[in-house]
C-alpha cells in the first residue's frame, strides 16, 4: 500500500448508507472507505446489495439514510450529473451507448459544449488520441459502436468516464462479456489508470479476479457489508465463506465419466439468421450418453443459436441431427413439444425471458411446455389446477426451492431459486438429453453448488448433457469434454483434464494453439 | 421495484380515488362553463340511477360495453391490442342481421343461438385478416384493426345502401320478423311481478354476464387460457414452452373479434329490430377503456362497463337538463375518466404505495 497516502481522506467515504425498496431491504447501515489510487473489490452474491450501492453512489437512487463523502467532503449524489462532477464514472454491466452512433459521437454524448457539434468531436478526437496513449485504450474514433467487439464497446465506457474527467472509476461485472484475452487487456488498462492515481471499484463475483488485480475488497451479504479486507490478507475460500455465511466448496466432487453410446449426433449444422449472417457454420460434433459436453466461447459466437436448434425452438438452415439414430426435425421453430416428446429437456440460457413467463405464479411456471400433459388435463378443456399445484410442491421441496410457496408470482424469487425452477421441471422428467444453457448465471454460489450437483447426478443416471456456459471456470469444472466455439465454428475440442485457461482461451478466440505461429 | 399493495387496495381503492380525481377536474370543467359542478353530479346520477327507467337504459349500455370491453381484454391477454371492436361490431350486427332476415322465426328462443353464431362468426371473421397479418407478416394489428374500422364502415354503409336497404329513405334494412324480438326486461320481470319503466334493457344483459364468465373460465381456467397468458407475457417463453405463435394470435383475435361481434345482439336484435347505419357508436372504443379500467379482468370488465353505462346515460340526461353542457361536454367527461383510470394510473398508485409503506412500517 502507498506509504505517505496514510493519512489523506479516502477517495469514497460511505457512512451509514441505507435503502429500501419497500419492504426489502437493500443496503443496511453500510459503511465503505476506498483509498485514492486503489483497486478496490466489491464482491457479493446476488441481491447482495452491491449494485444498489454503485447506483446510490452514482444518483440513480437517493439512499434513505447515510452520507456520501468525496476526498472528505461531504458530496449529496441526487443524480448522475452531480456524480459526473464529483469525478465518479461508472462502466454498467449491459452498456449505455449508442450503437448506431460512432465512437466519437458516443463519447461526447451528453458532453456536448455548445449547440454545434463540431468544436466538440474536434476536441474530443484530440483528447481521445492523448487518453489512447496514456492507458493502452485503443479505439479507432470513427468506428461505428454497434460494430465493435464487446471488449472495444467496453472500452468506449472507459472513454466515455474518463472524457469527463473521473476520477473515480466504477465497474460493474466488466469480464463477464470478455474473453480470457480482453479480461487481461483490461486489466492492464485497469493498472495504468491505478497508476495515474485514478481510484477504481470493480463488482464482481470472480473471486479470481478480485485476488488477481485489487488491494482491498470488501464483502458485503443480504445488504449489509461484513467485512473489509486487504486483499494479500485474505483468500478466495475465506471470501466465499464471507459471502455466503457458511463454508462452500468452490470446487465440485467429481467422479469420472463413464461414456455410452452416442445419443445425440450433429452433423454440419449451420444456421443462417433473418439478416443473412451465418450464425453456424457446419457444426459437428457427437454426445454420448452419460457424459456432460461442455461447449466454451465468447457470448455471441453461435452457442445460443446451437442450442435453440437442438432445443426446436429456431430452424436450421442446414445439416442433420439425429437422436437415437432417428433424424430431428429442425425445420421449425415450434418443435419444443416434439422434443419434449422425444425426452430432449432444454434449460434455456436466458431463464427471465424464455424459460419462465415472470408474472405467472410458481405454479404455472413449473409445468410451462408439459401443460399438455394428461395429468394436467382437467373436464372441459380446463387444466387441474389441483394437480399442477401438487406437482409444483413436490418440486419445490425436492429442489428446496425457497420461499416454499407455489403460489407466489415468479418475478419475486431470487435468480437462484428461479433457476431451480426451471431445474426441477426439466430434470424431473429425467430426460435422456439435458440441454442447459447458463446455468448458473446470476445465481447465488450457494445455489450454484446445489445446481452443479444436480446435473452431476443426472450424468451420473446415465444421460447425456450438452452445456453451454460462457464461465470457463464453470465448463472446466463439471464438462468431461469440452468444445470451444468460435464465429459459429467449433474450433476446437479438448479433453477436461488435458486442457487449461489459457489454450482454451486462446480457442475461444479462434486461435489452434498448436498451429500459432512462434 | 413495486412494493405489493393489499388486494382490495389494487383492485378497489386506487380505481375510486382515480375516479375521484377525474370528476374533481371534470367538475372544475363544469365550472368554467358557469354551471353548478353538484348539481351536475347530481342530475348525472339521478338520470342515470335514479329511476328504474335510468337504471334500464344504463344498464342497456352496459350491455354493449361488457361485449366489447371482454373483445379487447382478450386480446389484452395474449398480448395483443385489438382496436377493431368496432369494425368486429359493426359486422356482428350483418351477421346478426342476414341470420334475423334469412328465417322466419317462429320463437326467439330458437333464432338466438343462429343469432350468436352469426354474430360471433361475423365478428371473428373481420379480426381474422389482421391476426393472421399479426401472426404471419408482422403487420401490427393496432394498425390493421383500424384500418379495418373504416373498410367495416364503408362495408356496411355499401350494404345497407345497396343490398340490404329495404324500401324507403332510409339506409336501413326492414324490420327482423317479430319472432326474433328478445324480450326486453321489463318484459322478463313482468313474468315475477316487478314492475320496470320500458327501457331498451333486454335479454342480452344476462348473456353479457355469461360470456364474463365464460371469459374467466377461458383466461383462468383453461389450457387455450393458459397458453395464451404465456404468449402474451412474453412470446419468447411462449414458443419455448411449444406454443405456435401464429395459432395462439390467430385463436386469440377470433375470439375477441367474436366477443366484439356479440354486442350486436344487445343493439340490433335485442332493441333496434333492424341493422341501422352507425349503429356501433363508439362502444368498440368505449370497450377500449372499459378493458382498461377494468384492468382486463372480465369482473372489472363488468364494473367498469356499468360505470360508462353510467357516464352514457346520465351524461344524456345532463346535457338535456344543462343545455350549455352539450353532448361533446360529456364526451369530455368521459375522456377525463378515461384519462385518469387507464392512462395516469400510477399518478395515484405511487402515494397510495408510499402511504402504505410508512403505514407497515410503523406496524412492524
Amino acid at each position: 500500500m502507498a506509504a505517505g497516502g496514510g493519512d489523506a481522506p479516502p477517495a469514497i467515504e460511505l457512512a451509514g448508507i441505507s435503502k429500501s425498496f419497500g419492504p426489502v431491504q437493500a443496503n443496511r447501515d453500510i459503511d465503505l472507505a476506498v483509498r485514492r489510487g486503489t483497486i478496490h473489490g466489491i464482491v457479493g452474491e446476488n441481491g447482495a446489495g452491491k449494485s444498489t450501492l454503485m447506483s446510490i453512489l452514482y444518483g440513480f437512487y437517493q439512499a434513505d439514510a447515510g452520507e456520501i463523502r468525496i476526498d472528505g467532503r461531504p458530496t449529496p449524489i441526487p443524480d448522475s450529473q452531480a456524480a459526473i462532477r464529483a469525478g465518479i464514472g461508472m462502466v454498467h454491466q449491459h452498456f449505455m451507448l449508442v450503437e448506431p452512433f460512432t465512437v466519437l459521437e458516443n463519447v461526447i454524448l451528453g458532453a456536448e459544449e455548445g449547440p454545434l457539434l463540431r468544436p466538440s468531436l474536434a476536441k474530443a478526437r484530440a483528447e481521445l488520441k492523448r487518453l489512447e496513449e496514456e492507458y493502452e485504450l485503443d479505439v479507432d474514433p470513427d468506428a461505428v459502436v454497434g460494430e465493435l467487439s464487446v471488449g472495444l464497446q467496453q472500452r468506449v465506457e472507459i472513454l466515455k468516464a474518463l472524457y469527463r474527467e473521473c476520477d473515480i472509476l466504477i465497474l460493474d461485472e466488466p469480464t463477464g462479456v470478455l474473453t480470457p484475452a480482453e479480461a487481461d487487456h483490461l486489466f492492464r488498462i485497469l493498472r495504468s489508470l491505478k497508476a495515474q492515481g485514478k481510484t477504481i471499484v470493480l463488482i464482481t463475483h470472480k473471486l479470481r479476479e478480485i485476488m488477481a488485480i485489487t488491494d482491498a475488497v470488501s464483502v458485503m451479504r443480504r445488504g449489509e457489508m461484513v467485512r473489509t479486507l486487504a486483499t494479500a490478507d485474505t483468500s478466495p475460500a475465506e471470501l466465499a465463506e464471507l459471502m455466503v455465511g457458511r463454508r462452500v466448496l468452490l470446487r465440485v466432487e467429481k467422479t469420472p465419466a463413464t461414456p455410452g453410446r452416442v445419443v445425440l449426433a450433429v452433423e454440419n449444422l449451420s444456421l443462417t439468421d433473418d439478416k443473412g449472417v451465418a450464425r453456424l457454420k457446419g457444426v459437428s460434433f457427437a454426445l454420448r450418453a452419460g457424459e456432460i459436453l461442455g461447449v466454451a466461447g465468447v457470448a455471441g459466437n453461435g452457442q445460443s443459436e446451437l442450442l435453440d436448434v437442438l432445443a426446436g425452438i429456431r430452424p436450421a438452415t442446414g445439416g442433420t441431427v439425429r437422436l437415437d439414430g432417428q433424424p430431428l426435425d429442425l425445420g421449425h421453430s415450434t418443435n419444443g413439444d416434439e422434443r419434449r416428446a422425444a425426452r430432449v429437456a432444454h434449460v434455456p440460457e436466458d431463464r427471465r425471458r424464455r424459460g419462465l413467463v415472470m408474472p405467472f405464479a410458481e405454479w404455472e411456471n413449473a409445468c410451462l411446455g408439459y401443460q399438455g400433459e394428461e395429468r394436467f388435463e382437467g373436464p372441459a378443456f380446463t387444466l387441474d389446477r389441483t394437480a399442477m399445484r401438487d406437482a409444483a410442491r413436490a418440486s419445490i421441496e425436492r429442489f428446496d426451492i425457497r420461499p416454499p410457496s407455489c403460489d407466489l408470482v415468479t418475478a419475486s424469487f431470487s435468480g437462484g431459486n428461479q433457476q431451480k425452477i426451471v431445474l426441477a421441471r426439466e430434470m424431473e422428467r429425467d430426460p435422456e438429453v439435458l440441454l442447459v444453457g447458463q446455468p448458473t448465471r446470476g445465481v447465488d454460489i450457494g445455489a450454484i453448488e446445489f445446481i452443479h450437483n444436480e446435473i452431476l447426478a443426472l450424468r451420473d443416471r446415465g444421460k447425456a448433457i450438452l452445456l453451454v456456459s460462457v464461465e470457463l471456470d464453470e465448463i472446466q469444472a463439471l464438462s468431461d469434454r469440452i468444445i470451444v466455439m468460435f464465429d459459429g465454428r467449433i474450433s476446437g475440442e479438448r479433453i477436461a483434464g488435458e486442457t487449461d485457461e489459457r489454450e482454451l482461451g486462446l480457442l475461444m478466440t479462434g486461435i489452434e494453439p498448436g498451429t500459432r505461429a512462434a | 421495484m413495486t412494493a405489493p399493495l393489499p388486494r382490495w387496495a389494487d383492485l378497489v381503492l386506487i380505481p375510486a380515488l382515480n375516479l375521484l380525481l377525474a370528476f374533481l377536474v371534470a367538475g372544475l370543467v363544469v365550472v368554467f362553463i358557469g354551471e353548478d359542478p353538484v348539481e351536475a353530479v347530481r342530475l348525472l346520477l339521478v338520470g342515470s340511477l335514479g329511476s328504474s327507467y335510468g337504471i334500464g337504459f344504463t344498464l342497456y349500455y352496459a350491455t354493449t360495453f361488457v361485449f366489447t370491453g371482454l373483445s379487447v381484454a382478450i386480446a389484452y391477454h395474449a398480448g395483443l391490442f385489438n382496436i377493431g371492436s368496432e369494425g368486429q361490431a359493426a359486422l356482428g350486427g350483418i351477421g346478426v342481421t342476414l341470420v334475423c332476415l334469412a328465417v322466419p322465426w317462429p320463437y326467439w328462443w330458437l333464432a338466438l343461438p343462429f343469432a350468436i353464431l352469426g354474430a360471433g362468426a361475423f365478428g371473428a371473421a373481420w379480426a381474422f385478416l389482421p391476426g393472421y397479418l399479426q401472426a404471419k407478416r408482422g403487420s401490427h394489428v393496432v394498425i390493421t384493426t383500424i384500418m379495418f374500422n373504416f373498410i367495416a364502415s364503408a362495408l356496411v354503409v355499401y350494404l345497407l345502401v345497396n343490398v340490404l336497404k329495404a324500401p324507403g329513405m332510409a339506409p336501413e334494412t326492414r324490420n327482423f320478423p317479430e319472432g326474433t324480438f328478445l324480450p326486453f326486461m321489463h318484459e322478463i320481470l313482468a313474468v315475477f311481478g316487478i314492475r320496470m319503466s320500458r327501457t331498451p334493457m333486454n335479454f342480452t344483459a344476462l348473456l353479457a354476464l355469461a360470456a364474463a364468465f365464460l371469459t374467466w373460465v377461458l383466461i383462468w381456467r383453461t389450457r387455450l387460457g393458459y397458453e395464451m397468458r404465456a404468449f402474451g407475457h412474453s412470446e419468447p417463453a411462449a414458443v419455448y414452452a411449444g406454443i405456435d405463435p401464429v395459432r395462439i394470435t390467430i385463436v386469440a383475435m377470433l375470439i375477441s373479434g367474436a366477443m366484439a361481434g356479440m354486442m350486436a345482439l344487445n343493439v340490433v336484435m335485442g332493441f333496434q329490430h333492424r341493422l341501422v347505419l352507425d349503429y356501433v357508436g363508439g362502444a368498440g372504443f368505449v370497450g377500449i377503456a372499459v378493458s382498461l379500467m377494468g384492468r382486463s379482468h372480465p369482473f372489472g370488465v363488468v364494473l367498469a362497463a356499468i360505470l360508462f353505462g353510467i357516464l352514457y346515460q346520465g351524461g344524456a340526461e345532463l346535457a338535456f337538463d344543462m343545455p350549455s353542457i352539450s353532448r361533446d361536454m360529456i364526451v369530455v367527461i368521459q375522456a377525463l375518466v378515461i384519462l385518469f383510470t387507464g392512462a395516469l394510473e400510477n399518478l395515484v398508485r405511487a402515494p397510495v404505495e408510499r402511504a402504505f409503506l410508512r403505514r407497515r412500517r410503523k406496524a412492524a
